[in-house]
């Protein structure tokens, strides 16, 4: 066991097992959506949690961001258990931030992007001034190339293409100074020709900011590239993990193979063309 | 704040027919309520001669006792649509604590909130009404204020709320599982603010399509106490004014002049608020926008032969 000034800036996740009760009418039957995940994210660091739909890995994200609260295990901070209210859960969101995967759904269709990003800045420092909040607002915008901020602070988000909703979205997870950052799949929903352009961006701020990143995808090629450890998860357990180079070249689970043999490589470009044509 | 009402203005409802009618007869109304009681003589003011057909000097003839019509009918468009607009006040916010709470906290909350609110919705409304009315005015120590038209709509307010609580419920939950509002809780947004301020300005158009509802339930609820009695006898409503007629056995001696005015203007106003709510509605749902629009399509191109109609294909 290290000890506690060794896990100093350390976000850890201790057993998180979260159960869903399903009521079908009368009858009630249990969703085991997480069983038993541990892990930790390191300043610096990224994490890929890789999976298929369903496999537990937003509940996961929800439990880190306290969207839920876990059926047991504990979510533990620079050593100490985070607290679920109060001002300890203030402290707590300070930290951890999340960026949702619906850069449409998770902005406020009514309100400006400003709004958005002055809101956790006031929450988080009241003690500023509205000046103060106005001009580290447009600073934030112009960290995720948002620029000129002027133009982009009072526009609503109908008025923003994916790409900059989901950059505003990281901009906003940034804003009360987070240390750590769950990126719930933050590409999912883009075109493929801006994803990599959000992914720099997380990456290149991970750097200038020493965050721990907790990246969940279901992409393995972006899960390597831009992570130190992937985690393998299927049907609410890890089933494996490792460095990612290891996980990606050296797969140890049969999961893990089949994953890799379903991403798209250029080697087996068409293919699924010549099995059609030629399998009849 | 300039972006302050632009932000308001995709709220508001595309300026279309309905719209346009709608505001004129109730914008008509109310100004009638205003204006009107200015320059009538005083609707107590029994010096006429009764039951006077309209005249130059009476606009709308005089009733039993001498009343000049016209002059009650302005106050009592005043009365009524006090009594509408308070109504409607409290209305609106019973549902919004009893539907967007319980939408939005879920749980033991929501279902304490809504076997609440299901027990309001079943109980029929006009009998609840009379009991709490008549019960209401015969306790004591309320002196004038159990006559008055405030007292009634107090309790047409919290008799009325129910089916809206009902709609806000449903909107809210739907609302509270966006994930903006996951993003609030997030970023250290308290409860009371997730709800008022990301919330519920996405629920405006609804709140405003039923404020008006509940407007129009009270101005109905109180016209049919009233008629039976019940109403608030200190003041004069179009309610009262129908009752009286009904006691003067106006449609027995043809004194039309007595009870169509205060009708009409009740049908008026119902229909005035009804189409601005059906504007209203078409923010909410733009698919009914098009329905219109669609329909006249389909009709022009039945006419040119074209199209497929009731009778078959044409072309």
């Amino acid at each position: 066991m290290r000890d506690i000034r060794q896990r100093a800036g350390i976000l850890e996740a201790q057993h998180l097992v979260k159960d869903f009760r399903l009521r079908d009418g009368v009858r009630l039957s249990t969703l085991h959506a997480v069983k038993d995940v541990s892990f930790s994210l390191e300043p610096g660091r990224t994490v890929a949690l890789v999976g298929e739909s369903g496999s537990g890995k937003s509940t996961i994200a929800r439990m880190m961001a306290k969207l839920e609260t876990p059926s047991s295990g504990r979510v533990i901070i620079d050593g100490k258990p985070s607290a679920d209210r109060g001002r300890g859960l203030a402290q707590y969101r300070r930290d951890v931030q999340m960026v949702f995967q619906d850069p449409f759904g998770s902005l406020n269709p009514f309100h400006t992007i400003r709004h958005h990003l002055e809101r956790p800045l006031r929450i988080h420092h009241p003690g500023w001034s509205s000046s103060q909040v106005r001009n580290h607002a447009h600073e934030l915008l112009e960290r995720v190339q948002l620029t000129p901020a002027s133009r982009f602070a009072d526009r609503r988000p109908h008025e923003l293409s994916g790409g900059q909703r989901q950059r505003v979205a990281i901009a906003r997870a940034l804003a009360p100074g987070a240390r750590f950052i769950v990126a719930d799949e933050p590409v999912s929903m883009l075109d493929v020709s801006i994803r990599l352009g959000v992914l720099n961006l997380l990456a290149d701020l991970q750097r200038e900011e020493r965050l721990g990143v907790l990246y969940i995808t279901h992409d393995l090629a972006t899960a390597r590239h831009f992570s130190d450890e992937i985690l393998v998860m299927l049907r609410g357990e890890i089933v494996e993990r490792g460095p990612s180079d290891r996980v990606i070249l050296d797969p140890q689970h049969e999961y893990t193979k089949t994953l890799l043999d379903a991403a798209a490589d250029p080697e087996n470009l068409g293919m699924l063309r010549d099995e059609v044509r030629n399998g009849g | 704040m300039a972006d302050a009402r632009s932000r308001f203005r995709t709220l508001l409802p595309r300026r279309s027919a309905k719209l346009v009618g709608g505001f004129a007869i109730v914008g008509a109304i109310v100004l009638f309520a205003i204006l009107g009681p200015l320059i009538a003589q005083p609707p107590r003011d029994s010096d006429n001669a009764s039951l006077q057909q309209p005249s130059a000097e009476h606009w709308l003839g005089t009733s039993k006792l001498g009343y000049d019509v016209f002059s009650q009918l302005a106050w009592g468009t005043q009365g009524s649509l006090m009594i509408g607009l308070v109504a409607g006040i409290i209305a609106l916010v019973l549902a919004v604590v009893f539907g967007v709470l319980a939408g939005y906290f879920g749980g033991f909350a929501d279902e304490a909130l809504s076997l609440f609110t299901n027990i309001m919705l079943v109980i029929p409304g006009l009998p609840l009404v009379m009991v709490i009315a008549a019960y209401v005015q015969r306790s004591e120590g309320l002196g004038d204020f159990a006559r008055s038209s405030v007292l009634v709509a107090i309790v047409l307010g919290i008799t009325g709320w129910a089916g809206s609580a009902v709609v806000l419920r449903a909107q809210a939950k739907s609302l509270r599982s966006r994930e903006y509002v996951a993003a609030a809780r997030v970023a250290g947004e308290k409860a009371w603010r997730v709800i008022f301020v990301e919330i519920l300005p996405n629920l405006v158009p609804l709140l405003a399509a039923q404020f008006i509802f509940g407007i129009i339930f009270a101005i109905l609820g109180e016209a049919g106490l009233s008629y039976l009695g019940l109403g608030a006898t200190g003041s004069i409503t179009w309610g009262t004014m129908l009752n009286d007629a009904q006691t003067g056995q106006a449609v027995g001696t043809g004194a039309w002049w007595w009870f169509v005015p205060p009708g009409a203007m009740i049908a008026a106003l119902g229909a005035g608020l009804s189409l601005i709510n059906f504007a209203i509605d078409e923010v909410v749902n733009p698919k009914l926008r098009l329905a219109p629009e669609n329909a006249r399509k389909v009709r022009r191109a039945a006419r040119a032969g074209v199209g497929v109609t009731e009778t078959g294909v044409i072309a």
